[in-house]
């Protein structure tokens, strides 16, 4: 049965709708939950109140992601089923029982000790909450984890046999380490450690400029700042071996994303240019010479496939979209070498003026830059995605052969009220982050003092060194 | 092959079970948070506060329930998953809509300016009820073998509306066990003004379903099925009438055997589950697949086995224990 081509893409743009808006949340927590423990074991260790102050400010935003991130994960968990049945029928015996182990494994231990984490300070012992937060941090990697080794297997299927068009599980450990998951995965959580770097840094900036010289500012400024010049370079290096990694395994996606119509040695690395795929060439290129061929194949005279090797027979195009890819590529390593820039900048600036001096321009750049990281995030997500297809499992099933027949008009419908409360919501979600900053700055509430509901808990709480 | 022998036999069983299982739990838990969140406009903004701290620190892990019941469905019944998914398209996306809404007015009626605060009070009501008429609603398109004819969804807009009240009653009684003073003598006639609601749709579900199909008729009312299953609706009659003199008994001594309500009202749920479960078996989708026909692969239901019978006994420990931390009475709610 051949759903309408209608469906079909406006399925298309739900799911991208979906997975989008959710991945956003999930880069934060991910990461903010490890710089919470660090919060959380500074004040342990030095009994210094501007960590738990940090800690205070801090959980309400990773709360309010977290909010966002299980709702908006709940809608994608019901996608597969209500837009992408084939996906399931086909693959299911692999991609079952990866969610379910993402579910069993990670989401009840997130949930649960997250009401710990969030509201038990006051209930329980100081190390129980410090455990309850490190749970909860273990618990968003691991679904990192699961769902990372699905979506890589997606990419790059191994250790399965087909039988009547169903997928069969045949090796699980081949399947689990298939080969682009250790790249996606460090890179994701280096995504997500950036993330968090510049949305601290940012929003202390911000807190900066307004004229707050508390301690606790100045020091999640110098925490953001260190932690993304740290993860920057990192971040750089796994793309590169991820690069490589993708060459050997899909090469028309690095086609696509390098901008490459034609096989040959001495490829440049473009810059800029405006693809164009009817006349299968760039418009307007910008490239250094050989560029391309150094960072593939480390030499000049390095053969990289092209675009025009996956012309078939007959005419079809058997490569992505190539402009899709090619912008969200760069735009992605764009954003990086920025972040590489003005991290490594803001380093010198530290040292030279320490947090409470810097110059005001670099600190607005940093509050500009407060949410680069979901920008770099989906550009990166983007290239991967879009460079995957007309596959939605590589080489095993098509995107067009598991859409489900649902008419357009109702996929249409639900598509736009998805769009119209994901809009408010991030919205409102970008306002409440400054605004809390905002009473912050002026001092209200925000007090240790205030944080466990009764008298001795207080007191263990207080209590330096446990 | 003896039963137990033959993976294609108990394994599908099994799962079926498991799936049957996390729907109850969610429906007994996230029943109770999605009814608080319909007893909102009924309480004053003090007593707001409270509400939405007796729930706090559970409804994420309440809803993680239902993301394992369709995760094991997705899981263990591929086909089904499809087909019942897309035939309820609508009522799904209406579902999630309202758990969006829900989950995230949560947070931002408290960190969001106070101006915005009755907003989101009421993006947290509109929620809880939106995602409380599209369950009822899917639970009676189900029953009614998910064909969408305009008796099937008159019915099922019945179901929902039931559902949504008997949630509200789930609500108070968690509330009477939560709270103390007025706003727990308020519970108790918001629980009074609730429990018909539960009746009313335990009824209709039970009543309706044998006259769907002749197949589940001749189950419950042959001979002698008819004796072993008596129990069901003499025992659900009991907890019925139990629970409307306990509120009554409430209303005098409110601070007697608080937990009652809730866990009468939890045994009637578990009851009429385990009734629909009969009723069903072997179909997972009513009258067109059964569970055996729509299992995945044996080696894959396999796996996920193994790690289940490790991980599902911890997942209930630390549940238990997070109930168990926080098993006073709420008060306001407070991060900070
Ligand atoms: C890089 C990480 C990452 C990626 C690619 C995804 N998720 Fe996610 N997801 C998380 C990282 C995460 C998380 C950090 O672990 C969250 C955020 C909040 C939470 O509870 O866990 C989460 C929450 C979350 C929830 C709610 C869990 C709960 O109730 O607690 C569901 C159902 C999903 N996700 C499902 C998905 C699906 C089906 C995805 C595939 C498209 C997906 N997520 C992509
Ligand atoms: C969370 C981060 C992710 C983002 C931002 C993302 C983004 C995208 C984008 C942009 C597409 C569209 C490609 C196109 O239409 O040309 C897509 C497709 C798809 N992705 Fe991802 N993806 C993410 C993760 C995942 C994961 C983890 C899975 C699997 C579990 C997945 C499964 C799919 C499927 C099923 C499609 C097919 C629908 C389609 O082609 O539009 N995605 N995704
Ligand atoms: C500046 C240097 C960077 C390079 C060379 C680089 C390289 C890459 C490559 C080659 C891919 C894989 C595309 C594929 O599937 O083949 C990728 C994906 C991705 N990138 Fe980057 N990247 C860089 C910076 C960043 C930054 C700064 C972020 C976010 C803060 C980021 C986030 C992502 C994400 C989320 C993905 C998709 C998930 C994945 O495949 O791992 N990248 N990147």
């Amino acid at each position: 049965m051949e759903p309408a081509k209608d469906s079909l893409l406006l399925s298309r743009i739900q799911f991208v709708a979906n997975v989008s808006f959710h991945i956003l949340f999930p880069t934060i927590t991910i990461a903010l939950g490890l710089v919470l423990l660090f919060f959380k074991l500074r004040f342990n260790a030095t009994g210094e109140q501007k960590w738990m102050v940090a800690y205070l400010f801090w959980v309400k935003i990773f709360a309010l992601s977290f909010a966002m991130g299980v709702v908006s994960g709940i809608t994608i968990s019901f996608q597969f089923g209500t837009n992408w049945p084939g996906f399931i029928e086909t693959v299911g015996n692999v991609a079952g029982p990866l969610l379910a182990y993402e579910i069993m494994t990670a989401f009840f231990l997130e949930a649960v000790f997250l009401g710990i984490m969030l509201f038990g300070a006051s209930c329980v012992k100081s190390w129980v909450h410090t455990t309850a937060t490190f749970l909860v941090a273990f618990g968003t990697t691991m679904s990192t984890f699961w769902i990372i080794v699905l979506n890589s297997w997606m990419h790059t299927p191994q250790g399965y046999e087909l039988i009547d068009g169903v997928v069969f599980a045949t090796d699980w450990w081949a399947i689990i380490f298939n080969p682009s998951m250790p790249y996606r995965f460090v890179h994701m959580l280096l995504a997500s450690g950036l993330t968090v770097a510049f949305l601290i840094a940012g929003i202390s900036a911000l807190r900066l400029l307004w004229g707050d010289q508390a301690e606790n500012v100045k020091s999640t400024l110098r925490v953001g700042i260190v932690l993304a010049a740290g993860l920057i370079p990192l971040q750089i290096l796994a793309g590169d071996f991820h690069d490589l990694n993708t060459l050997e395994h899909q090469p028309a996606k690095i086609a696509a994303m390098e901008g490459n119509w034609e096989t040959g040695p001495n490829i440049p690395l473009v810059l800029f240019a405006i693809p164009d795929e009817e006349a299968r060439e760039n418009k307007f290129e910008i490239a250094i010479p050989n560029g391309a061929s150094l960072i593939l194949k480390h030499k000049p005279s390095g053969v990289i496939p092209s675009l025009n090797d996956f012309i078939a027979e007959d005419g079809t195009k058997m490569h992505p979209r190539v402009a899709p890819v090619f912008f969200s590529f760069r735009i992605m390593v764009g954003t990086g070498m920025a972040m590489l820039a003005l991290s490594w900048f803001g380093l010198f600036l530290l040292r030279r003026y320490g947090a409470g001096q810097m110059p005001r321009l670099p600190l607005y750049a940093f509050a500009a830059m407060s949410f680069s990281g979901w920008i770099a995030t989906l550009a990166g997500w983007y290239t991967t995605e879009i460079g995957r297809q007309p596959w939605l499992v590589h080489g095993v099933l098509s995107t067009k052969d598991a859409v489900s027949d649902v008419p357009a008009g109702m996929v249409l419908g639900t598509l736009i009220g998805y769009l119209v409360v994901y809009a408010a919501l991030i919205f409102a979600y970008m306002a409440v982050i400054p605004y809390l900053a905002r009473k912050a700055t002026h001092g209200e509430e925000l007090s240790p003092r205030g944080y466990p509901r009764s008298g001795e808990a207080e007191v263990t709480l207080m209590q330096p060194g446990e | 092959m003896e039963t137990f022998g033959d993976p294609a036999i108990w394994l599908p069983w099994t799962f079926a079970a498991l799936m049957g299982l996390s729907i109850l739990i969610y429906v007994v838990l996230d029943g109770f948070d999605l009814g608080v969140g319909l007893l909102m406009p009924l309480a004053n903004d003090a007593e707001k506060d409270r509400l939405v701290a007796s729930i706090g620190p559970f409804w994420d892990a309440n809803e993680t329930w239902l993301v394992l019941a369709i995760g094991l469905l997705l899981v263990a019944f591929p086909p089904a998953h499809g087909i019942i998914l897309t035939s309820l398209y609508l009522p799904v996306f209406l579902m999630l809509i309202g758990l969006i809404l829900r989950g995230v007015s949560f947070e931002f009626r408290a960190k969001a300016p106070r101006s915005q605060k009755a907003g989101w009070n009421f993006a947290f009501f509109s929620g809880s009820l939106l995602a409380s008429m599209s369950q009822g609603f899917m639970s009676g398109m189900y029953v009614m073998g998910l064909t969408w004819t305009f008796n099937h969804v008159v019915f099922a807009l019945l179901t929902a509306v039931f559902l949504t009240v008997g949630y509200s009653f789930i609500g108070a009684a968690w509330l009477i066990a939560k709270t103390d003073g007025a706003l727990q003598k308020r519970a108790i006639g918001w629980a009074k003004g609730g429990i018909w609601g539960l009746i009313l749709g335990i009824g209709a579900i039970s009543l309706a379903t044998p006259f769907v199909s002749t197949r589940i008729f001749d189950k419950w009312f042959s001979f002698p099925e008819i004796l072993y299953l008596a129990p069901f609706p003499v025992l659900s009659g009991i907890l019925m009438v139990y629970l409307f003199w306990k509120i009554g008994r409430l209303q005098k001594d409110q601070n007697r055997l608080i937990w009652d309500p809730f866990a009468a009202e939890t045994a009637l749920f578990t009851l009429a589950f385990a009734g629909m479960a009969y009723s069903f078996y072997p179909y997972v989708v009513p009258e067109q697949i059964t569970i055996y026909d729509a299992a995945s692969a044996p080696e894959s239901l396999f796996i996920i086995l193994i790690g289940t019978l490790f991980v599902l006994p911890t997942i209930l420990g630390y549940t238990v224990l997070s109930y168990y931390i926080f098993c006073g009475k709420a008060t306001e709610l407070r991060y900070d």
